[in-house]
């Protein structure tokens, strides 16, 4: 199986145009294939290489690098839970204890249906409303018990 | 009172657009800079208003423009990066400004490209700054279909791109040089500050990095003058700031106030003070990264040389109250795990050391903790302290563990000879 589309290549191609060098486009391929696919496997991370004309190893060791890209599938909807300071102090580990209760996963697992992947993030710089969490993007804040079980039944 | 960076930003509406920000005065300076003034002009300005960077180290925004080497007889093209990779534990003020008002930072940083002769500029955001992202794409397409962005701006010859770059993540990227590093696509890791990035930066070019509450005030200065400036604030230091609270007080927040604000008035007039039951202990005045200040520390003003002077750092403005029903070694210790976990490795002292201290301050939190472990902690702050590491995270870690262990010394040994954490 071709494990870049023609359609992830242009795309690549054209996210890239600005990039003076192949290594600079790295990243933005890699996030290109990832808003597709949910990770980078290492079959498309060796195809991203190719592509670029670079090795695997020089293209790994940048993926590897950077949190929000993913090396190991995910779920569906990716909870990222503030695990800093503002949150710690306004009970953080109520908020994880409850999530991890709820979906029975902790950090760095995926539910069995798919669902949810639950991931620890630095300070989401939203300290006044900790503690916070983002799903897919959008925070919620002033978070309590309660309201988190209303804010999951929103993502299937 | 004025609040130049705040005044059009209102939480419950979407930021002005760009006609509605014209309205108010927006793109004003940048027409004035580009049709009137000339590049020297502006850059006495920015000196003469004494504004010095928001990003966290203070220098002189002025100061580190004029580094940039003439246009004559260096490479192209020249680089401006605006930092908003905040991830400071406690920082959230350039969320408040991207989100509450795009137009003010992209016409700042117009200005400032102008200024150093800079034809690409880059805007470096954190990949959770998902709506602050979101509106900085419209406005910039705005500012291109006006022509305030793109080939020959209003008519002056003076070209300039601006490009978005969502990063992939990771504190450290923060650091003007990892920065730099990320946005070549490498991994992030600092490189050496000489030759300096004004000189060697971007792929080798000349770049200028400024953080994003440092060039929204620059549209401000060109309009209404450096003494204007200077007069907004309490200190020698020119013009507002926002400051932040966060932890357990009434009313969690920031506020665009004069720079030298004391923090007895931003805790307790602008935070409410703290909730009721608990008790002040102490703040970290400037994010996760500056020393615990305390009670008797309570009248100092917020400006960089008197944080300094009392011992911390003013770093980004954004504080983190510590009340009395919160464990202080559990606190240093979620510090300390969160710089262990974003070190980059590069460096050994760092990426050894850190999460050396962050297991010693878990087993003091769960009862494990021997009388030695304090000394092992100190020389940890010495180990790593400035000097010793190729960048600032590893000594700004050390930061809070040395005042805790100055202030709260009685609560780490206390949890030693009881075998477990009072606070549990
Ligand atoms: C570990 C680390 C993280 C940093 N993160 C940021 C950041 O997220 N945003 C920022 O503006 N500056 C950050 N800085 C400071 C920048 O390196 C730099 O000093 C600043 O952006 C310069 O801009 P200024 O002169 O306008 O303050 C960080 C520094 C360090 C050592
Ligand atoms: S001090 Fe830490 S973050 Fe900085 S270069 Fe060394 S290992 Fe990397
Ligand atoms: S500490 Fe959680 S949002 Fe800042």
């Amino acid at each position: 199986m071709e494990m870049l589309s023609d359609e992830i290549k242009s795309e690549i191609q054209c996210g890239t145009g600005a990039c003076p060098t192949r290594r600079c486009a790295i990243l933005e391929a890699l996030e290109i294939v990832q808003r597709r696919h949910g990770w980078v496997s290492d079959e498309r991370l060796k195809a991203v290489a190719d592509f670029l004309n670079l090795t695997v190893e020089e293209v790994d060791g940048v993926a590897t690098f950077y949190n929000r890209i993913f090396r190991r599938p995910v779920g569906r909807h990716v909870i990222l839970v503030c695990d800093s300071v503002s949150c710690w102090i306004m009970g953080f580990e109520n908020i994880l204890v409850h999530i991890t209760k709820r979906l029975g996963i902790g950090f760095g697992e995926t539910t069995p249906d798919g669902r949810f992947t639950l991931l620890p993030i630095q300070c989401l710089g939203a300290c006044e409303q900790a503690p916070a969490i983002m799903i897919d993007g959008t925070l919620h804040g002033d978070l309590t018990p309660d309201k988190i079980d209303e804010i999951l039944k929103g993502y299937e | 009172m004025e609040r130049p960076l705040t005044n059009h930003i209102d939480k419950g509406r979407e930021p002005l657009n760009l006609a509605e920000y014209e309205r108010v005065g927006g793109y004003k300076a940048l027409r004035e800079s580009l049709t009137s003034l000339t590049q020297e002009n502006i850059l006495q300005l920015v000196k003469d208003s004494n504004l010095r960077g928001r990003g966290g180290a203070g220098f002189p925004t002025g100061l580190k423009w004029s580094s940039m080497p003439s246009s004559s007889n260096s490479p192209r093209p020249r680089y401006v990066i605006v930092d908003a990779d905040e991830m400071e534990p406690g920082a959230f003020k350039d969320r408040i400004l991207i989100e509450g008002n795009p137009h003010q930072l992209i016409e700042g940083m117009i200005i400032c490209a102008y200024v150093v002769d800079s034809e690409i500029g880059y805007i470096f955001i954190r990949s959770e700054y998902t709506l602050a992202a979101k509106r900085l794409k419209r406005a910039i397409a705005e500012a291109y279909e006006k022509g305030y962005l793109g080939f020959n701006i209003l008519g002056s010859g003076f070209n300039f791109e601006l490009r978005l770059h969502i990063s992939s993540g990771r504190y450290i990227c923060g650091e003007g040089t990892a920065l730099t590093n990320s946005l070549e696509g490498n991994r992030a890791v600092p490189r050496h500050k000489t030759p300096r990035q004004t000189e060697s930066g971007l792929w080798g070019m000349p770049t200028l990095l400024n953080n994003v509450e440092t060039l929204c005030n620059i549209p401000h200065i060109v309009d209404k003058g450096a003494e204007w400036f200077k007069s907004l604030s309490k200190c020698k230091d020119g013009g507002t700031k926002i400051f932040g609270v966060s932890g357990k007080v009434k009313k969690p927040g920031a506020w665009e106030l004069p720079m030298g604000t004391t923090i007895r008035e931003i805790l307790e007039e602008h935070a409410g003070g703290m909730r009721d039951g608990v008790r002040f202990r102490g703040v970290l005045p400037g994010g996760g990264s500056t020393e615990f200040l305390v009670e008797q520390h309570l009248d100092v003003q917020m400006d960089y040389d008197s944080v300094q002077k009392a011992g911390s750092r003013f770093g980004t403005g954004t504080m983190i109250a510590l009340d009395d029903h919160t464990c202080p070694v559990g606190m240093v210790h979620n510090l300390e795990s969160f710089f262990a976990r974003e070190s980059c490795g590069w460096c050994t002292p760092c990426r050894e050391g850190l999460p050396w201290t962050a297991r010693i301050l878990k087993a003091i939190e769960d009862g494990r903790g021997e009388p030695d472990d304090l000394k092992v902690l100190e020389s940890h702050t010495k180990l790593l302290g400035p000097g010793r590491t190729f960048c600032a995270l590893a000594p700004g870690a050390m930061e809070p563990l040395q005042s805790a262990l100055k202030f709260f010394r009685e609560d780490f040994e206390r949890h030693i000879t009881d075998k477990r954490c009072p606070w549990r």
